[in-house]
């Protein structure tokens, strides 16, 4: 079992990003809190005899809450759960939002690992992000980090910035890689809407997907040759991919994050927090003001159902076995025949002979053995290849 | 009442000069409305009419006058259209009348239709009452266009009535005149009956409503009619006269009057429009000269997009033809459409109002083919074919020669304009026959056009090259020799049929390149590389490709939100559904539709 929790507050909003995040004040920070921790508390007895395995801290900026507040989650997260003694529990963090009395308040709740947006080491492009911190802002935190003894620290870096070339690309990840972190997320910048990304570059997005000249973003094949640089360096350096845009060096992969692709459950807390229960997928509330005014109001009442749910997908089998198939393909190392038929009780072939031998053929999906994975091509258009999956 | 009460009559104008506003103002004044129920334009009773200003359908109201004189009048109005895809319609509604209200716009005076409708009236023997209109314009200078009228179409106009149907200025002067200056009806109710069918319209309840003018003879409830170029017989149900949007039945229509009938006639096809009704027991031995018949000039493939539709469309279509006699239609099937139907229009305009209609009236989602003209192909065996769809072109080797389609134009047009017109026309291969000027200013130019090169986009690039000063209007004057090939398409190396077109050989290069460019832009790219070739017979006249797609990859995951990346996966799998296959290539839809719109950018 994992344990994901919501931490929507940022210093300031990224101009592309469309996560559940903004800025709040102080009584908001608070009042979310309690609810946070009411939450925690009114799932407590559904899980007294579950172990979790992982906890992951997610935002927005979870460093940029009180450490107090932080405290207070986690004490109730201790009170209400079992933590298994060898727990991956990471916390997203972005740089200068937090001290060094921070990461050592951290670490006396169990943290060990964290996961630093740092997204580019080129202050221009951080600018145009609408990123507040600079490569040196960032520098100090991984500083601070490493100084109070977190081993396992993950860096996010971002492809396909508007005016990113391949140089200043190559210079983020010598710098990014020069640093020894543990594990590095890549992704491919999205343009999505209702940011002031999308306002700003939604033609040039249109443009770029049919292959069209374009004028801020790097054009379709200028992306394409961005990602690939970012393979191939982190690949020389010994950042193995273990998944699309995950990367991880004498296997220090983010153990929570491949539960997502291989359908542990988990258990989500906080606004519009995801969660995998007994074959249903369910997710919370997503205003703040009704999310906390409905865990105010939480009371025990011994079902498995919450009232901070705002949608609850019941899966059907065939719901089930199209997770698998695109869930588990985005792992490098696929998926296996064997887990296949474990978990359905019947062969893979019963369900996608065609689809696997034709993209088998056509070089995007390699079979071996027992073992079913993309190409290096497949991996490259993922999308296409994953819808292929859905009945 | 006698017939000596009645006026039949139309307004016709050349397009915005105000016949539908001042149509509103006579239907007000004659008090058959209160303000109140005044819609903006009544006779535009179509939404579809209202949004682009233009009126469609022929419509009839029967209005009460009570003249100056203190006598009641009934006046049969009866709205035509003004677009030159439309003079049928205009042609059927003319033979309905004894006078026609001829509106000029003060400010812009005499322009191409004003002149194409006034001869069609004078061509019916109608009186010609001219009105002009718009003298609230700051730029109206009514004088001289009286003079232009009296000069250039020859009919008296110094009293005509000049008014502001806007504002209902002196438009009660035009209701005076109307009495005055045009003619009662003619005929004879003691004679055998003979009514002239000018439109109809289906109504679920009550089957074809068939819209006509009593020319002789009386006709009522109970009578057995005989639709004489059918040859079908009706007991008639009811008949009755046009209120404003309402059928409102009467004893009898006699001699002189224009009214509807009902039969509960449920087969479309019997009720020709243009067609002559009589007694079955008492008939007249030749029916009433005929309007003009339809001959679609335009077809194009019409396929639903959704082929389990395609009964759906077969049943819209049926139902737009009754009111609609132009339309033709019959089916077809493509090899990269399926089945679907070959549609004839009566130019582009027409065209695009069915297609809007089955679309908006009937919730149909449409792919439509590039436009075409009828063409003439002569075969080497002596047979001549008339190819509507260029796929059933005959092979090259059995063809002796063909022939398209030509159309007199005449277009009116500043003296500043005439050179770019000019060259406009050379472009699209016309032929030059005259030029007279009318005025100072004004000039009409005659060509010879090829009607080919004026169905897509003649009319916008005339309007842009005169900066909106030059009018237009044509008329089909037969069909001359001429080297035309036949434009295939080719995507990813198979022939698209849907694609296919015909046209002048010179200028096959250039719109086969144009075309090209055109798909590459619609056609989305897919994991391989899609060359795209336009050709004649087996030669490659032009080539493009589409590039194989580099990256297509959703790389962001946040907290475990697994349902907002199948949402992402199930789009593009709907995606591709929404296209059309082609070999091993997905077309969407509106690339079979882009390719009309070539010279646009």
């Amino acid at each position: 079992m994992e344990l994901y929790i919501h931490i929507p507050f940022c210093m300031k909003k990224c101009d592309y990003c469309d996560f559940l995040s903004g800025t709040y004040d102080t009584d908001t920070r608070q009042a979310y809190t309690r609810a946070l921790c009411r939450e925690i508390q009114f799932w407590a007895p559904n899980f007294s005899s579950t172990s979790f395995d992982t906890i992951y801290i997610g935002g927005g900026t979870p460093s940029w809450l009180e450490t107090s507040l932080m405290d207070e989650i986690m004490d109730t997260v201790r009170q209400c759960f079992y933590i298994a003694d060898d727990a991956e529990i990471s916390m997203e963090c972005n740089p200068g939002t937090a001290t060094l009395a921070a990461f050592t308040s951290y670490r006396n709740w169990g943290l060990n690992r964290m996961s630093i947006g740092l997204q580019s080491a080129n202050d221009d492009e951080l600018k145009l992000l609408g990123r507040v911190h600079t490569y040196d802002r960032f520098l100090k935190t991984f500083e601070n980090a490493r100084r109070c003894g977190i081993y396992n620290i993950n860096i996010d870096i971002m492809t396909g910035l508007p005016g990113q070339t391949l140089d200043s690309l190559y210079n983020t990840l010598v710098h990014v890689t020069g640093l020894r972190p543990e594990h590095i997320s890549a992704y491919a910048l999205t343009i999505e809407e209702g940011t002031p990304f999308y306002e700003r570059y939604k033609f040039d997005a249109v443009r770029q997907h049919a292959g069209m000249e374009t004028k801020y973003l790097p054009n379709d094949d200028e992306a394409y040759a961005l990602s690939k640089l970012c393979e191939q360096t982190l690949g020389e350096r010994g950042y193995i991919r273990y998944e699309i845009s995950n990367y991880a060096r004498d296997n220090m992969t983010c153990r929570h994050n491949i539960g997502y692709w291989k359908r542990v459950p988990y258990l989500g807390i906080g606004l519009g927090a995801s969660s995998l229960i007994d074959n249903r997928r369910t997710t919370n509330e997503t205003d703040i003001r009704t999310y906390i005014e409905k865990a105010s109001v939480l009371s025990r009442d011994g079902g498995d159902t919450s009232p901070l749910w705002q949608e609850v997908i019941e899966l059907s089998r065939k719901d089930e076995i199209e997770e698998f198939m695109y869930l588990g393909l985005r792992l490098t190392e696929g998926i296996h025949r064997q887990d296949f038929a474990n978990t359905f009780g019947q062969p893979i072939d019963t369900y996608y002979k065609p689809v696997l031998e034709q993209l088998n053929k056509e070089g995007l999906l390699l079979l071996d053995g027992g073992r079913i994975r993309l190409s290096d091509r497949g991996m490259d258009i993922a999308n296409r290849i994953l819808a292929e999956f859905l009945f | 009442m006698d017939r000596s009460h009645i006026r039949n009559f139309c307004i016709i104008a050349h397009i915005d000069h105000g016949k539908s506003t001042l149509a509103d103002r006579i239907i007000e004044m004659t008090g058959l409305l209160t303000a109140r129920e005044m819609q903006a334009q009544v006779l535009d009773n179509m939404d579809l009419e209202r949004e682009r200003g233009i009126t469609i359908k022929s419509q009839a109201v029967r209005l009460v006058y009570t003249a100056k004189n203190g006598e009641e009048y009934i006046f049969n109005l009866i709205d035509t259209p003004g677009h030159v895809d439309f003079n049928y319609e205009v042609s059927r509604s003319l033979a309905a009348c004894d006078g026609a209200v001829l509106i000029v716009d003060a400010a812009q005076g005499i322009e191409a239709q004003t002149l194409a409708n006034v001869y069609l009236a004078i061509d019916h023997d109608l009186e010609v009452l001219p009105v002009i209109n718009k003298i609230d314009l700051p730029s109206a200078e009514p004088d001289k266009v009286a003079d232009e009228i009296e000069n250039v179409i020859g009919i008296e106009a110094q009293d005509a009535p000049r008014i502001s149907a806007k504002t209902g200025e002196n438009v009660g002067e035009v209701l005076e005149q109307i009495i005055t200056q045009l003619p009662p009806p003619s005929g004879d109710p003691a004679a055998p009956l003979s009514a002239l069918i000018f439109d109809s319209l289906y109504d679920p309840y009550r089957g074809v409503i068939v819209f006509c003018r009593v020319r002789d003879g009386v006709i009522k409830a109970g009578d057995s009619v005989l639709m004489m170029a059918t040859g079908a017989v009706f007991d008639v149900v009811e008949v009755g006269y046009f209120g404003a949007g309402a059928f409102i039945a009467c004893d009898e229509l006699s001699a002189g009057m224009v009214g509807y009938m009902t039969a509960s006639i449920k087969n479309v096809r019997d009720t020709q429009v243009g067609d002559t009704i009589t007694h079955s027991n008492n008939p007249v031995s030749e029916p009433l000269p005929g309007y003009k018949a339809v001959h679609p000039m335009v077809y194009c493939g019409m396929y639903p997009a959704d082929g389990a539709k395609y009964p759906d469309l077969k049943d819209a279509l049926e139902k737009l033809q009754l009111n609609d006699a132009a339309l033709q239609y019959e089916p077809e099937t493509s090899v990269a459409l399926g089945f679907g139907f070959r549609c004839g229009f009566l130019g582009l305009l027409h065209l695009d109002v069915i297609q809007e209609r089955l679309e908006r009236e009937y919730q149909l989602d449409l792919v439509t083919t590039a436009p075409g003209v009828v063409y003439r192909v002569y075969k080497t065996n002596g047979d001549m074919i008339e190819l509507t769809n260029p796929s059933n072109l005959p092979d090259p080797s059995e063809i002796e020669y063909m022939e398209e389609p030509v159309v007199n134009a005449e277009i009116m047009v500043t003296s500043d304009y005439i050179g770019p017109i000019m060259d406009l026309c050379q472009e699209r291969r016309g032929r030059y026959i005259s030029m007279e000027y009318m005025e100072e200013t004004r000039a009409i130019l005659k060509y010879i056009l090829p009607l080919n090169e004026i169905i897509y986009d003649f009319f916008d690039a005339l309007k842009s090259r005169s900066r909106g000063y030059a009018s237009f209007d044509y008329e089909l004057s037969g069909y001359e020799r001429s080297e035309l090939v036949k434009l295939d398409i080719l995507i990813n190396k198979e022939q698209v049929d849907a694609l296919s077109f015909i046209v002048f050989k010179d200028t096959a290069y250039d719109r086969g390149r144009k075309m090209c460019e055109k798909l590459k832009k619609e056609i989305p790219r897919h994991l391989f590389e899609i060359p795209i070739q336009a050709a004649i017979g087996s030669k490659v006249i032009a080539r493009e490709t589409v590039k194989a797609v580099r990256k297509d990859v959703l790389a962001k995951c946040y907290g475990g939100d697994i349902t907002r990346k199948k949402k992402l996966l199930e789009k593009q799998k709907e995606g591709k559904k929404r296209m059309r296959q082609v070999g091993n290539v997905d077309i969407p839809q509106e690339a079979f539709m882009s390719v009309l719109k070539l010279d646009e950018d």
